[in-house]
């Protein structure tokens, strides 16, 4: 009789999304194609679901966030859940409490969901083992950000119909940059090639271990690439010298018009926001709707977060 | 105290290049009165107790260099009652300790304190260190001459590094003078800052900081530069990558004299064991790759490194049960020293005699005092075990305060089963 309870007891263990890197390509693709029903969905007059009726979603934010955190609250709430944002600034962890007392404080109002953002590397997978609803990473110091690398994936289908076989280039601040990560896992499991490009203090040993090719040159980076993925420059990050000023980052891995031409001749380019314009990218560049995907990329998010709600919230 | 003998005995003491089964007496005021083959029932007193060893090993008291007490400032931590259970059942009796406590043992007063503390509440031998600089600024140097004369053994100053050259020259130069043992920790600290593990993939897929091999390695090639010109007793207390150990066999090579430490960790772990953020496993010097370790464990076997000790470091769950980054520094192995180097005997990496060595000899030589020996006429320090007895580690079952072994359910071979100080039975 034990041995039926332990069963039960293994079954009704929440899933959590920690990241790409414990996705199978199977879950990667069920999430995308959920994704796909809930774009048209968000264009209608009418975008109230109640798949999620009856449950508790609570955004959990450390960091600062405006596109993720709207985006997860539209996504929760245009699936019918109760969604309660967290203000970090105000609670009790600023008077000292820490995150274990937080997420058991939580866990006693018997949540369904938990997104959160954190500015420490784990921060989502030490939560997830002391609470018994799913745990969203929402993004974890410069470990991973999974449903920006799934909106990505999703946003390229979208228009080049396809992942596998198309090459990829990220560009910028990598060794910082949690959007690298994860979209290296998921773009190189759908079958893309990856090249990251970014002076090598901003490159993370070992990153060639990852699956892709490192550049320093841009010029070479770019070559023949589908896809342009610039980053931001996470200036709150950086502690000590990485780069000697702005000016010179951009000269050399800012993207303009002419480096442009590098990559292939009808590449898209993609930025997870916010943009430092004229330090990562040409302001020009960054609105051209023609090559800039940046707002169909916040408008597939919801699209995407709902899918990861309803998948992982049963 | 009556006579003890121990018979049937495995007895192994490098020191004296004993490996042989024999017999082992304890006079009645403690000491070794006659050790080896040749050894008779009748060489002890006819009412002395007979200890059967049943073939098992028995080897000197093991000295461990590098253990944290929590005393003062952190009883909740480890204290000396339980230290000296948990390095007794490990069969270590004699422990050097680190003086970052609070307060820091940086000065006179507090040597007598924790002397007079320690003899008090402890059943195992202690050597406090002191800070190698005043308030583990880095900046001046402790009052080398009056702390030795009180009884301190060497100044470390721990888990920081003195990174002011001149200062370290400085530190040095007075050291050599005196005579005083330093014991550096090798890192530069502006190199590892935020830094919380080993830099290379395993970083760069969890997203944590690295500290790369290069912190290490640059404080060391400088300390031992520093070294030709004031020869002083300089030692490493833990080295954790292969191109440390390059440095080491460059200078040791060439004739420059100086030793060096290594922590069990490095020796059978490595980065990958971190897992899914373990932070039991978040150390300092960092656990690196494979590659690193099997250097280190030939550096051990070839003698480049000198000792191995259990950094012992007891923190309590809430400072573990952290995000990574946030986590404190190091595990607890007192305890798990000896039976986890043994498993470098069981997978053929190190013969058994220098694994004892490198735990009892070699470190007392170099703190210059009579223990790690079983010559007669020494303390009776000894510890027995049985070199093949299976078990699991279980952190519940430790005997230190705080729980955080880096080792949790590992399957060891050999475990201690007996352990003399002063010739009493204190462990069994």
């Amino acid at each position: 009789m034990a041995v039926i309870k332990n069963t039960s007891a293994i079954k009704n263990q929440p899933k959590h999304l920690l990241g790409i890197q414990n996705l199978s390509i199977l879950e990667a693709k069920h999430i995308l194609e959920e994704a796909k029903e809930f774009i048209k969905l968000n264009r209608s007059n009418s975008k109230k679901l109640d798949i999620l009726r009856g449950k508790t979603q609570i955004n959990l934010f450390f960091e600062p966030s405006t596109r993720t955190q709207s985006s997860f609250d539209l996504a929760g709430k245009r699936l019918g859940a109760d969604v309660m944002t967290m203000n970090v600034a105000n609670s009790a962890l600023k008077k000292g409490e820490t995150l274990m007392d937080t997420a058991m404080t939580l866990n006693a109002m018997h949540p369904d969901i938990i997104v959160i953002r954190h500015q420490d590397s784990g921060a989502p997978n030490l939560l997830s083992q002391k609470v018994n609803c799913t745990v969203i990473n929402a993004g974890d110091g410069r470990r991973e950000h999974p449903t920006q690398a799934l909106l990505d994936a999703l946003t390229i289908i979208n228009r080049k119909g396809k992942i596998e076989g198309l090459k990829i280039a990220i560009c910028g601040d990598i060794l910082h940059s949690r959007v690298a990560r994860s979209n290296i896992y998921l773009m190189t499991m759908l079958g893309a090639e990856v090249n990251v490009i970014a002076p090598k203090t901003l490159m993370p040993i070992g990153i060639e271990k990852l699956g892709v090719k490192s550049f320093t040159d841009m010029k070479k980076g770019l070559d023949n690439c589908d896809i342009v993925m610039m980053l931001r420059l996470q200036n709150e990050r950086m502690q000590g010298t990485f780069l000697p000023s702005k000016r010179e980052y951009y000269e050399f891995y800012g993207l303009t018009p002419e480096k442009l031409k590098f990559a292939s001749k009808d590449a898209l380019i993609m930025h997870p926001g916010p943009m430092n314009r004229g330090v990562e990218i040409d302001t020009k560049l960054a609105d051209d709707i023609n090559v800039s995907l940046v707002k169909e990329q916040v408008e597939l998010g919801v699209a995407v977060r709902m899918a990861c709600l309803k998948i992982y919230c049963k | 105290m009556t006579e003890k003998i121990l018979i049937n005995a495995h007895i192994i003491d490098p020191s004296q290049n004993l490996d042989e089964k024999g017999s082992l007496i304890i006079d009645e005021k403690g000491k070794i009165k006659s050790i080896g083959k040749n050894v008779k029932r009748s060489d002890a007193s006819s009412n002395a107790e007979v200890i059967d060893i049943k073939d098992n090993i028995l080897i000197p008291g093991i000295v461990d260099m590098k253990a944290f007490v929590g005393e003062p400032g952190y009883e909740y931590k480890e204290n000396f009652r339980t230290l000296s259970n948990a390095a007794l059942a490990g069969g270590v009796t004699s422990i050097v300790t680190m003086p970052n406590t609070k307060p820091l043992i940086d000065n006179v007063s507090m040597v007598d304190f924790i002397i007079r503390r320690g003899r008090d509440k402890s059943s195992v031998n202690l050597y406090p260190c002191a800070t190698l600089t005043r308030e583990l600024s880095g900046n001046q140097m402790t009052e080398f001459g009056l702390l030795s004369a009180k009884g301190i053994i060497g100044f470390t100053d721990v888990i920081k590094t003195v990174q002011n050259t001149e200062t370290m020259s400085k530190i040095m130069n007075y050291a050599a003078d005196l005579g005083v043992l330093i014991m550096q920790h090798a890192e530069d600290l502006e190199l590892s800052k935020n830094g919380c593990i080993n830099e290379g993939e395993v970083s760069t897929r969890l997203g944590l900081e690295g500290i790369s091999y290069i912190a290490e390695k640059i404080i060391l090639e400088r300390d031992l530069s520093l070294l030709n010109e004031f020869p002083c007793r300089y030692h490493v207390n833990q080295i954790s990558s292969k191109e440390s150990l390059e440095v080491i066999k460059q200078n040791k090579e060439i004739g420059k004299k100086f030793t060096v430490g290594v922590s069990i960790n490095n020796l059978s772990l490595n980065e990958n064991d971190i897992g899914d953020f373990k932070t039991f496993l978040k150390l300092s010097p960092p656990l690196r790759s494979e590659d690193d370790r099997i250097a280190l464990v030939n550096g051990v076997k070839s003698g480049l490194i000198d000792v191995i000790v259990s950094d012992h470091t007891p923190e309590d769950e809430e400072s573990k049960r952290l995000p990574f980054a946030q986590a404190a520094t190091g595990s607890i192995g007192v305890e798990t020293l000896l039976s986890l180097a043994l498993e470098m005997y069981h997978n053929e990496s190190l013969p058994l005699k220098k694994i004892i060595e490198t735990l009892t000899i070699n470190p007392a030589k170099i703190l210059k005092i009579n223990k790690g020996s079983l010559k007669i006429g020494n303390d009776a320090d000894i510890c027995i075990f049985d070199l093949n007895k299976p078990w699991v580690v279980k952190a519940d079952d430790l005997k230190s305060k705080s729980k955080n072994t880096a080792i949790e359910d590992r399957k060891l071979q050999g475990k201690v089963i007996m352990t003399f100080l002063n010739g009493n039975l204190v462990y069994k």
